[in-house]
C-alpha cells in the first residue's frame, strides 16, 4: 500500500528502501572515508530543534538538526541517495553549531556536516565556472598571503577609483550570473595599503611580561581588517604578552574545512603547526572565531596521519581565542573610562564552537564608564556564517534581519562582538536600515580604553 | 485502504499547494523520511504528505480534503512525544503546526494568555517573563516541545507536583474537529458552562482534533525559590526521604530522583555538579512566599538528613540551581553519552510503593542482560525507567519491549498505571487492557466516535490492536471498539 506503515519490532527495520542491511550488519558509519559514526550517538530527543535557525525559521524538521542527522546518518547507511532535496538541506544548514550546545547527548555536529560538506563536494564539484572559482579561491588566494593582497590591492582600486559606485548605478551588477550579484556589496570596503602591511614580527610586551603568544593574522583578516590585528597586538602587548607573528603563516584552513575542501584544509593545518611551533610560543591566539575553534579542532582534522596526530593535538591544546587569553588574570590598566551603551552579539563559532559565553562579558565589565546591555538571542547565527551570506542569500538575509531588529530593540550605541564575518554582517544589515549604530571588535574597544 | 495513485498524488499535492502557498507541502520521500519518528524511535511510519498550515482555516481545508479522500491525519508538533503519538501510523497527511507559534494576545491583569499551537513551551514563559509571569507546566523537553503537543498528551513536568498538569491551565480551545467544523471549547473564563469538553479534549493525544488557539493561564514568578540537592549512597534512602517530606505535610513544588546512572550520563554532558558516586540524588524545590521559605526549607533538609542523606546542599544562587535544572531536564538526551538507544517508560505507582518497584525494576532489566537508569518524578510516583539498549545487536529491541512490558504490568499489579504523561499512543496501546476493562474501554472508544466518527483523525493509537485484544482474552466477539469501526486492522 502506498500508505506509510507502523513498523512494529521486531520487523523494525525498513522505511522507504528494502536493500538496506540490518543495523548489526554495519560498521561504523563513514561516508567517503569521513568518520561519521557519531550520528549514533543522536537519541533523537529534538530537544535541539528551537535552538537552530533554521528551523525556527521554516519549521521543516529537514533543516532541524535531527533531521540533517537523519539525512547524513542515512545517506552513510546507503538507505538514501544525495538528491538534490537532500544537498539543499545540508547546503542551507549555517554550520552556526547551536545544536551542538545544546545537545545533551555530545553529537559532534560540526564533525558531521563537515564530513557531508565534503561528501556533496565529491559528488557535485559543479561546472568548469564554478570549479575554477572555487580553484582559485582556495588553492590560489587564500593559501597565498602575497597573492591575497594583490588581489586586495585590485578590489581597493575598484573600491576607491569610482568605479564600484559607476558599476553599482548603472545596474551593470545585475548582469553577474546568479549569486555573485548578490556578493558583490558584502565585499568589505578595504582599508588603505598602510592598514594592510603585515603586522611587525614582534611586539614586546609593555610591564612585565606574561606569556610569548603568536597571533594568527589571517587570510582575509588582515587584508580587510588589518587594523583589528593591530588592536589585538597592542591589547595583547598591554596585557604582558610578547606577541609574534610569524610570516611564515599561511590561512588556516576553516574556510576550506566548512566548504568541504578537506584536502587542502588538512595541507594548510600542517603549514599552520609548522609556523607557530618554529616560533617557539606558548600560545597561539585568534581573534577570528572560526578560525579559533578550527585551529582548537587540528587534533581531529589530523587524527588518521599518525605522523601529525599527536603534534596536532598539542598545538590544538594551545590555541586560545583572544578573550579567553585576556580574561585569564583582570585586565592590566589603567583603563579610561568609555561612556557608551553597548551590546554584545556572539559569534557562533566563539559561543558555540569554542564554547566562550562569560569571558567577552567578564572583559566588557572592566571598562569604566560602559554600559552594556544584553542582547536578545545573542547566541543566534547573524546570517554571515563563513561564505553562507554568499551561498545562501536568502536565508541569510532573514537572520540579518531578525539580529538588527534585537540589536535596534536594545537602543545600544554600538554593538560589539569578536568576529570580522559578523561584523561585515551586522554593519551592512544596520546601514540597509539607516542606523546610526558602530559594530566594533572587542579588541577595537579594549584598545580605545587604553588610549 | 486503496493505495494513493501517483496522479492522484500529484492532483492532491497541486490541491494543498493552492490551498497553503509555496513551499507548505512535502511529498519528496527523502524528506518524508525525517518525519518518519517522534523521540521514540522504536516505530516508524511514512506520511504521505506534510503540510505546513498557517491559520485555522487552513487546518480546516486540509481536514475536510483528507476527509474527502478517505485519508488518514494526524497533527504533529516538535515531535518529542515518547510513545509514538504524532506517527502517521496508517500513512496520509501529517499536519505541522510549526508554523503556527505566535503569542496571540496576552492579559496580564486576568493571568491568561492566548497562543497557537506550534508555540515553544518555554517561549512562552520568555514572551512572559519580563513582566513577572510564567506559564507553569514544565516538561523537560521545555525548551523544544510545543503547546498543542502538551495539550494531547495533558503533559506534566517536574512542577506538577505543586502546580498540576497541563489540563490545570488550560482554560479554552479552538479547535479544527475531525469533519472540519471550527468550534470553542471552554473559553477564557474559569468555569465555563455545559459540558467540560476541554477538560475532554485535553489529553485525547490529537484523537479528537487539532487545537489551533489555546487559552492559557499564566501564573506570578513566585517571590521565592529555594532548590535543594540531597544525596544518597542507597536508593532506598532516597525514596524514604520522598515519603518523609511528605509526612511533614511539605508540598514542594517539585521532588526529582536521579540515579547513578543517570547522574554519570548529565554529569558527562554539562558538568552540573552532581556527585557521580551517589547512588540516588533527590532535586528538592519549594517555592511560593518569602515569609517562611527558610523554615520550610530547613524542614525538608532535616527530613533528608533523617533519612540517611550523606550530603544536602542548597543552592546558593540562580546559576547553580538552573544549572542542577539543566542536569535534570537533559537526562533522557544525555542517555545517548552511554548508549546508542533507549526506551522511556512511564508508569505511575504509588508513592509508598516506590522502593519495592525501584527493585524489581532493577531486577527485570537485568534478567533482560539490559541496562536501566531511573530519572524521574518521584513527588508523584511518575517513574521513568530508561531500559538503554543498541538497536545495532541482534535481538536487543524485541529483549527492549519485553523488560518493558513487564515493568509496565508491575506498575498495574501494584495499583498503578502504565502511563503518566507520555501518552499510550501508539507505544503502550496495547497494554490498555492491564488497566482498563472491556466496558472502560468501550465507554472511550464511545466518546472517540462522537468526536472522530470516521476514524481518520489519528488512527492506530491509544486502543489494543487486535493482537492486543486477544491477548486481552477481548476477541471472542466483535470488539465494541470494532463494532465502532475504529479498531485497528494491520
Ligand atoms: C527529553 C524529553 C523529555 C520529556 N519530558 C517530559 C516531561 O517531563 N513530561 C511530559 O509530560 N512529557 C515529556 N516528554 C514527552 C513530550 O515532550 C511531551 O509529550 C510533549 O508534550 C510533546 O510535544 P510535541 O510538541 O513534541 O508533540 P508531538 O510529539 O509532535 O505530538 C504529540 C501528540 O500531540 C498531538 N498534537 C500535536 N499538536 C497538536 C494539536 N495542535 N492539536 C491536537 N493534537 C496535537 C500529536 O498528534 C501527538 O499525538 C519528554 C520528551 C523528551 C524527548
Ligand atoms: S539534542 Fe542531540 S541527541 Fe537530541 S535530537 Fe538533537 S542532536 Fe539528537
Ligand atoms: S549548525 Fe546551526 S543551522 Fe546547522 S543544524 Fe545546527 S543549529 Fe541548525
Amino acid at each position: 500500500m502506498a500508505h506509510g506503515t507502523a513498523l512494529e519490532p521486531p520487523q523494525g527495520a525498513g522505511g522507504p528502501t528494502a536493500r538496506v542491511p540490518a543495523p548489526w550488519e554495519m560498521g561504523p558509519l563513514a561516508l567517503h572515508g569521513h568518520d561519521v559514526d557519531g550520528v549514533n550517538r543522536c537519541v533523537h530527543c529534538g530537544l535541539c530543534l528551537a535552538s537552530c535557525p533554521t528551523f525556527s525559521l521554516l519549521g521543516t524538521e529537514m533543516d532541524s538538526p535531527r533531521g540533517r542527522i537523519v539525512l547524513i546518518k542515512s545517506l552513510a547507511e546507503g538507505r538514501i541517495e544525495l538528491s538534490d532535496s537532500t544537498r539543499a538541506h545540508l547546503d542551507l544548514c549555517l554550520g552556526c553549531r547551536a545544536c551542538e550546545t545544546v545537545c545533551p547527548s555530545g553529537v559532534p555536529y560540526g564533525q558531521l556536516i563537515e564530513a557531508a560538506r565534503a561528501e556533496i563536494e565529491r559528488r557535485h564539484p559543479g561546472g568548469p565556472v564554478r570549479r575554477l572559482f572555487r580553484w582559485l579561491n582556495f588553492a590560489v588566494l587564500l593559501p597565498h598571503p602575497r597573492l591575497l593582497g594583490l588581489a586586495a590591492t585590485g578590489l581597493r582600486c575598484y573600491q576607491v577609483s569610482g568605479l564600484q559606485r559607476v558599476l553599482r548605478a548603472s545596474g551593470l551588477l545585475r548582469l553577474l550570473p546568479g549569486p555573485l550579484a548578490a556578493w558583490e556589496p558584502l565585499l568589505p570596503r578595504l582599508p588603505p595599503a598602510a592598514a594592510r602591511a603585515p603586522l611587525p614580527e614582534v611586539t614586546h610586551a609593555e610591564g612585565q611580561r606574561r606569556a610569548r603568544v603568536g597571533l594568527l593574522t589571517g587570510c582575509i583578516q588582515q587584508v580587510a581588517f588589518g587594523t583589528q590585528n593591530r588592536a589585538t597586538a597592542r591589547v595583547l602587548a598591554r596585557n604582558g604578552a610578547e606577541v609574534l607573528a610569524p610570516r611564515a603563516q599561511s590561512c588556516c584552513g576553516a574556510l576550506h574545512a566548512h566548504a568541504g575542501e578537506d584536502g587542502l584544509a588538512r595541507d594548510l593545518a600542517r603549514r599552520t603547526i609548522e609556523a607557530f611551533e618554529a616560533a617557539g610560543v606558548d600560545q597561539v591566539i585568534a581573534n577570528t572565531s572560526g578560525c579559533g575553534a578550527h585551529m582548537k579542532s587540528y587534533g581531529m582534522l589530523l587524527a588518521s596521519d599518525p605522523a601529525w596526530r599527536a603534534r596536532a593535538a598539542r598545538f590544538a591544546a594551545r590555541v586560545r581565542d583572544v578573550s579567553e587569553f585576556l580574561c585569564q588574570e583582570p585586565l592590566r590598566g589603567p583603563l579610561q573610562p568609555v561612556a557608551r551603551t553597548v551590546t554584545y552579539h556572539d559569534p557562533c563559532h566563539v559561543i558555540h564552537g569554542q564554547k566562550i559565553r562569560k569571558e567577552p562579558r567578564a572583559l566588557l565589565a572592566q571598562i569604566p564608564g560602559l554600559r552594556v546591555v544584553e542582547l536578545s538571542e545573542a547566541d543566534w547565527c547573524c546570517g554571515s556564517a563563513g561564505t553562507y551570506n554568499l551561498t545562501q542569500p536568502e536565508m541569510a538575509q532573514r537572520l540579518q534581519e531578525r539580529k538588527i531588529a534585537h540589536i535596534r530593540a536594545t537602543g545600544a550605541e554600538a554593538v560589539v562582538t569578536a568576529n570580522p564575518g559578523c561584523i561585515i554582517q551586522i554593519a551592512q544589515g544596520l546601514q540597509a536600515t539607516g542606523a546610526p549604530t558602530r559594530v566594533m571588535h572587542i579588541v577595537e574597544l579594549l584598545d580605545e580604553a587604553y588610549r | 485502504m486503496p493505495a494513493l495513485t501517483e496522479a492522484r498524488k500529484k492532483s492532491l499535492r497541486r490541491e494543498m499547494e493552492a490551498l497553503l502557498g509555496p513551499g507548505a507541502v512535502l511529498s519528496d520521500p527523502d524528506e518524508l523520511m525525517v518525519y518518519e519518528s517522534d523521540g521514540l524511535t522504536l516505530f516508524r511510519a511514512l506520511a504521505d504528505f506534510v503540510v505546513f498550515p498557517l491559520t485555522a482555516e487552513h487546518v480546516a481545508a486540509l481536514v475536510r480534503l483528507a476527509q474527502r479522500e478517505g485519508l488518514p491525519f494526524v497533527a504533529r508538533g516538535a515531535g518529542t512525544g515518547l510513545s509514538g503519538g504524532c506517527l502517521p501510523a496508517e500513512g496520509g497527511l501529517v499536519i505541522s503546526l510549526m508554523r503556527m507559534n505566535r503569542v496571540l494576545e496576552v492579559d496580564y491583569d486576568n493571568q491568561l494568555a492566548v497562543v497557537e499551537p506550534g508555540l515553544v513551551n518555554l517561549h512562552l514563559s520568555w514572551a512572559v517573563g519580563a513582566r513577572g509571569f510564567y506559564y507553569a507546566p514544565d516538561p523537560s523537553s521545555q525548551q523544544a516541545c510545543t503547546i498543542g503537543g502538551n495539550i494531547a498528551n495533558n503533559s506534566g513536568g517536574p512542577h506538577t507536583l505543586k502546580y498540576g498538569v497541563t489540563t490545570n491551565h488550560v482554560l479554552g480551545l479552538e479547535v479544527v474537529l475531525p469533519d472540519g467544523e471550527i468550534v470553542w471549547l471552554g473559553g477564557k473564563t474559569r468555569d465555563p458552562q455545559g459540558y467540560d469538553l476541554t477538560g475532554i479534549f485535553v489529553g485525547s493525544e490529537g484523537t479528537f482534533g487539532i487545537a489551533t488557539k489555546i487559552v492559557l493561564r499564566i501564573l506570578r514568578q513566585p517571590q521565592a525559590v529555594r532548590t535543594v540537592l540531597a544525596v544518597f549512597n542507597e536508593i532506598d534512602q532516597a525514596s524514604e526521604a520522598v515519603s518523609a517530606i511528605i509526612a511533614r505535610g511539605l508540598i514542594p513544588a517539585a521532588m526529582e530522583m536521579i540515579d547513578q546512572l543517570t547522574i554519570q550520563a548529565v554529569e558527562d554532558a554539562f558538568g552540573c555538579g552532581y556527585p557521580r558516586d551517589a547512588a540516588a540524588a533527590l532535586l528538592i524545590e519549594m517555592d511560593g512566599l518569602a515569609a517562611g521559605m527558610d523554615e520550610q526549607a530547613a524542614r525538608v533538609i532535616a527530613a533528608c538528613r533523617e533519612t540517611g542523606a550523606r550530603e544536602v546542599r542548597l543552592a546558593r544562587d540562580e546559576a547553580e540551581r538552573q544549572l542542577l535544572w539543566k542536569g535534570r531536564k537533559s537526562a533522557f538526551g544525555a542517555y545517548g553519552r552511554i548508549s546508542p538507544a533507549y526506551l522511556v517508560m512511564d508508569g505511575v505507582i504509588p508513592r509508598t510503593r516506590l522502593p519495592y518497584v525501584l527493585r524489581r525494576v532493577n531486577e527485570i532489566v537485568a534478567g533482560y542482560g539490559l541496562r536501566v537508569g531511573n530519572v524521574f518524578h518521584a513527588g508523584d510516583g511518575n517513574l521513568h525507567p530508561n531500559i538503554l539498549y543498541d538497536p545495532r545487536k541482534p535481538g536487543e529491541e524485541q529483549r527492549v519491549v519485553a523488560a518493558g512490558g513487564e515493568i509496565l504490568k508491575v506498575c498495574a499489579e501494584v495499583g498503578g498505571s502504565i502511563s503518566g504523561e507520555h501518552g499510550i499512543g501508539l507505544e503502550k496501546r496495547d497494554y490498555m487492557p492491564l488497566i482498563f476493562s472491556e466496558a472502560d474501554l468501550g465507554c472511550m472508544a464511545r466518546v472517540k466516535r462522537a468526536f472522530n466518527p470516521t476514524g481518520l483523525c489519528n488512527p492506530g493509537k491509544i486502543f489494543p490492536s487486535r493482537k492486543g485484544c486477544a491477548e486481552a482474552g477481548f476477541a471472542s466477539r466483535p470488539h465494541p471498539i470494532e463494532e465502532a469501526g475504529l479498531a485497528q486492522r494491520f
